[in-house]
C-alpha cells in the first residue's frame, strides 16, 4: 500500500482530530537528574578537570554500608513528611462516618481542636484543648458536662490516650488515629498509665 | 646467660609470674619468655590474655598449645578495606576452626572478641555450652550468624557480663532472643544491640535491666521508641554509657526536655550515642556526632567541649552534591583549637587547605590517630591549587605520636618521603589515589620503623619497591593493595623469596586462564599479603590463590 498519507488522515483513533499519536516517554536515564543536579548545585569553583559525570568508585568514599543506609532512610522520611503529611483517621461517637486529618499542618493542640470542631460542626466539643498542666488531669473525670467530648488517640504502642498531655511534637510523632468520645463515656479516663 | 636457670630456681615460679604480670605488653613478655627455660615455661603458663592480629596468621591449636591458660582472646579476620566492600564476602575470616580449637584446649575462656570475622549460629552455640565461666562476648563488624545464635548465649552463659555485638551484620530468625536470659540471671554489665535490625521486646528488656544491678553500659538499636526509653533510664540510674540506637525515630529536639529527669537521674552518665545529642553540659570525654553538624556547629562543640578526646564527623550525604553542607576545614580548625585533649580524629570533607592542616598539626601535637577524608579523589588545596603535601607533612613531623593515618587529597611522592622519614610510632596507614609512582611506596617501606598494616588502593605503586622491600613486610601483620600496578611476576618472585608470607592474589574477574597459567605480567587486581607462621591457608574460595 503506496498511499500511506492517505490511509492515515482516514485512520480511526481515538485522539482528538489534529492531534499526532502521542509518543510514550523515554524513561530518563538514572542519573541524568542527578548529575545536572550536581552540576547545578556544586560548591566547587574551577575543581581541577573534574568531569561531570562521577562515576561511583567501588568502596569510596570509605563509609560502611549500613550508615549509607541509615543516610537513605533518613532522608527518605524526610521527604515522606515534606511530602505527603501525616494523616490520620478521626472518628466521632455517634457520626455516620471518619474523617481524616493531616497533623503535619497544625502547630499547637488549639489549632488541631479548632480544626475538628469546624469539621464535624454540629457536635460540641466542649473546652478548647491546650496542653495539661497537671492539676487539670482530672477535669473530664471529675464533672464534665453531658454532652463534653473527650478527644483521645491510639498511639504507636496500641494504646488510647487523651490527647493533651504530652507536648504537641511528640504528640504528632506517636498518634496513630483520633477518636472524639462522648462526654459520659470520657469521664472514666485520666491521663496517667 | 651463665648459671641461668641456677638463678632462676632462685624464686618460686609464683614470684616470677607475679613480677611478669607487670610488663605491660605482650611483646615484653615474648622477650621475657626467651631469656631461659625456667622463665619460658613459667611465662607460658601465667600468659592469660592473647590478641591475635590476623586469623590466619598462626594455627589455632598452635596458639593453643603455646599458651594453655588463657582467659581471653581477641582475634581478627579480614582485612580493613572489607569494611568498603573491596573484599570479596566469600574470601575468608570463618571462626569455626578457633571456637573449635578453644574449645577443646581453653575450657576455661572467658572473654571472647572477634573483629570482621564469620562467625556461624553453630559457633555461638559451641561457645555458649563449652565455657562454663564465659563472661565477655564481643563481636564487631562479624556476619553469619542471626539471634537464633544469641538465644543459645543468653540460655546458657550463666555468667555472662558482657555482650557487645557492634556493627555486625545479624539475621533476625528469633524474636524472643532475649527471653531465654533466665530470671536469674544478673550479671550484666554491657549490653549493645544497636546493630540488630529487627524489633526488640521493650518489656523483656525492661525486666532484664531491672534485675541486672551492675549494667553500665545499655546501647539499643532503632526499634525501642524515646517514650520507652524513660522506663528503661529509669531501672537503670547507674548508667554510665547509653546508646538510643543507629537511625534517627522522628526529629523532635522538644523530645529531650521530656527525657530530662530521666536522663538527670542517671548521675553517672559519661557517654551518649545514639540519633540524638544532650547540650553540651552532658557530653563526655569521647563523643560520637551521629546527627547532622556543620562548621558552626563544630565550632560549639569546640567552645564547650573542652575533654573532647575522640570526634567522628562521617557525611550526610555521601553521594550527593557539594553543597548544601557547610562542613569545611573551618569546622577541623576550630575543633583543633579548642580541644586541647582531642587525640582521635575521623573527618569527612569536601574541600581543605594546606593552611588548616599546618594549623590543626601545630594545635595538636598529641595526635594518635588522624584519618581525614575527602570526599573527592585527588583534590587539591581549594585555594592554591597546590597538593595537600605540606599540610600531611607537617600533621606527621608535629605529631610525634601518631599511630594511625589515612591520607586523602591530591598526593605527590613528597609526602610519603616526610611519612618514611617522621612517622616514627607510625602502625597503621591508610593511603588512596595518591603519589605518583614507585618512589612513594618505597619510602614508606623503607622508612616508618613500627608500621605494621598498611592498605593502599588506586595508587600508581608497582613491583619494584614490593621487591626492594620484602623483608619488610615480614615485620608488618599486613600489606593491602588493589587497583595499583603490581604484576603476577613480582608477587610469584615475593612469594619464593618469603616462605613466612602469604601472598594472596584477588582476581574476581576470572578471565581466561587460570591464574598459574597466566604470564608474569598480568597485572594484580587486589593483592594481600601477611605474615604467618601456619603456611598457605586452607579455607581459600576460587578467587583467591596463594602464590608458593
Amino acid at each position: 500500500m503506496e498511499d500511506h498519507d492517505n490511509l492515515k488522515a482516514t485512520e480511526l483513533t481515538l485522539g482528538l482530530p489534529g492531534t499526532d499519536a502521542i509518543e510514550k516517554p523515554t524513561p530518563a536515564a538514572p542519573n541524568v537528574n542527578k548529575r545536572s543536579k550536581e552540576e547545578e548545585c556544586c560548591g566547587f569553583t574551577g575543581s581541577s578537570g573534574r568531569p561531570a559525570a562521577k562515576a561511583q568508585v567501588v568502596g569510596w568514599p570509605p563509609v560502611r554500608s549500613y550508615r549509607m543506609n541509615s543516610f537513605r532512610e533518613r532522608k527518605t522520611e524526610k521527604k515522606e513528611e515534606d511530602s505527603t503529611g501525616i494523616y490520620v483517621k478521626v472518628s466521632m461517637d455517634g457520626a455516620p462516618y471518619l474523617r481524616k486529618v493531616d497533623l503535619g499542618v497544625y502547630n499547637s493542640y488549639e489549632d488541631l481542636t479548632e480544626a475538628l470542631d469546624a469539621m464535624f460542626k454540629g457536635f460540641s466539643l466542649g473546652k478548647r484543648i491546650t496542653q495539661r498542666q497537671a492539676h487539670d488531669l482530672h477535669r473530664v473525670a471529675e464533672g464534665g458536662d453531658e454532652s463534653e467530648h473527650a478527644i483521645t488517640y491510639e498511639d504507636k504502642d496500641g494504646d488510647w490516650m487523651l490527647v493533651g498531655d504530652v507536648p504537641w511534637e511528640m504528640f504528632v510523632s506517636s498518634c496513630k488515629r483520633l477518636r472524639i468520645m462522648k462526654g459520659c463515656e470520657a469521664r472514666g479516663l485520666t491521663s496517667s498509665p | 646467660m651463665v648459671g641461668g636457670f641456677r638463678w632462676a630456681a632462685m624464686f618460686p615460679d609464683e614470684v616470677w609470674e607475679h613480677v611478669f604480670s607487670f610488663l605491660p605488653a605482650d611483646a615484653d613478655r615474648n622477650a621475657a619468655a626467651l631469656v631461659c627455660r625456667a622463665w619460658y615455661r613459667i611465662e607460658q603458663r601465667s600468659r592469660w590474655r592473647v590478641f591475635v592480629g590476623n586469623c590466619y596468621a598462626v594455627e589455632p591449636a598452635a596458639a593453643v598449645r603455646r599458651f594453655p591458660e588463657v582467659r581471653a582472646a581477641a582475634i581478627k579476620g579480614k582485612p580493613h578495606f572489607a569494611d568498603f566492600n573491596l573484599v570479596p564476602s566469600d574470601w575468608g575470616g570463618g571462626a569455626e576452626a578457633w571456637v573449635e580449637a578453644m574449645a577443646e584446649g581453653w575450657p576455661h575462656l572467658e572473654e571472647l572478641r572477634l573483629k570482621r570475622m564469620v562467625v556461624s549460629d553453630d559457633c555461638l552455640e559451641l561457645i555458649a555450652r563449652c565455657f562454663k565461666n564465659f563472661k565477655v562476648l564481643s563481636l564487631v563488624s562479624c556476619e553469619g550468624f542471626s539471634t537464633a545464635g544469641l538465644a543459645a548465649i543468653a540460655a546458657n552463659c550463666r555468667n555472662l557480663r558482657e555482650l557487645n555485638l557492634h556493627e555486625n551484620e545479624v539475621e533476625d530468625n528469633c524474636l524472643h532472643w532475649m527471653s531465654h536470659f533466665p530470671e536469674s540471671f544478673t550479671s550484666l554489665v554491657t549490653l549493645n544491640i544497636a546493630c540488630l535490625e529487627g524489633e526488640v521486646n521493650v518489656y523483656v528488656l525492661e525486666r532484664l535491666i531491672g534485675r541486672c544491678p551492675n549494667l553500665k553500659t545499655l546501647r539499643l538499636n532503632h526499634s525501642v521508641p524515646i517514650q520507652r526509653l524513660v522506663g528503661l533510664l529509669h531501672r537503670a540510674p547507674q548508667l554510665v554509657d547509653l546508646g538510643t540506637g543507629k537511625f534517627a525515630a522522628q526529629h523532635h529536639p522538644e523530645l529531650f526536655s521530656t527525657l530530662e529527669s530521666a536522663i538527670a537521674g542517671c548521675k553517672n552518665l559519661k557517654s551518649l550515642s545514639g540519633f540524638w545529642e544532650a547540650g553540651p553540659t552532658y557530653l563526655p570525654a569521647i563523643y560520637s556526632v551521629m546527627d547532622l553538624i556543620e562548621d558552626d556547629g563544630l565550632i560549639a562543640v569546640a567552645a564547650s567541649c573542652k575533654l573532647l578526646q575522640e570526634l567522628r564527623v562521617f557525611p550526610s550525604d555521601p553521594y550527593g552534591a557539594a553543597q548544601p553542607i557547610s562542613l569545611t576545614e573551618h569546622g577541623l580548625v576550630a575543633i583543633s583549637a579548642g580541644c586541647p585533649m582531642l587525640h582521635s580524629v575521623l573527618y569527612f570533607c569536601r574541600q581543605m587547605t594546606n593552611s588548616a592542616l599546618l594549623t590543626v598539626a601545630k594545635n595538636c601535637p598529641n595526635f594518635t590517630c588522624f584519618r581525614l577524608c575527602i570526599m573527592e579523589p585527588h583534590t587539591p588545596d581549594y585555594i592554591t591549587r597546590q597538593p595537600l603535601d605540606a599540610g600531611f607533612s607537617a600533621i606527621v613531623e608535629s605529631c610525634k605520636h601518631l599511630r594511625r593515618l589515612s591520607l586523602s587529597g591530591l598526593l605527590t611522592d613528597l609526602v610519603f618521603k616526610s611519612i618514611g622519614a617522621s612517622a616514627n610510632c607510625l602502625e597503621m596507614l591508610s593511603v588512596a589515589f595518591a603519589g605518583d609512582g614507585d618512589a612513594g611506596l618505597h619510602y614508606i617501606l623503607s622508612g616508618c620503623k613500627n608500621l605494621r598494616k598498611l592498605e593502599i588502593r588506586d595508587c600508581p605503586f608497582g613491583d619494584q619497591p614490593l621487591l626492594d622491600n620484602a623483608a619488610k613486610l615480614e615485620t608488618m601483620r599486613s600489606l593491602w593493595m588493589s587497583s595499583c600496578s603490581v604484576t603476577l611476576g613480582a608477587c610469584r618472585q615475593l612469594a619464593r623469596k618469603m616462605p613466612l608470607l602469604n601472598v594472596e592474589v584477588i582476581n574476581e574477574r576470572k578471565r581466561g586462564l587460570p591464574l598459574e597459567l597466566q604470564p608474569d605480567n598480568c597485572p594484580v587486581e587486589k593483592l594481600y599479603i601477611y605474615r604467618t607462621v601456619a603456611g598457605p591457608r586452607s579455607d581459600t574460595p576460587s578467587c583467591v590463590w596463594i602464590l608458593r
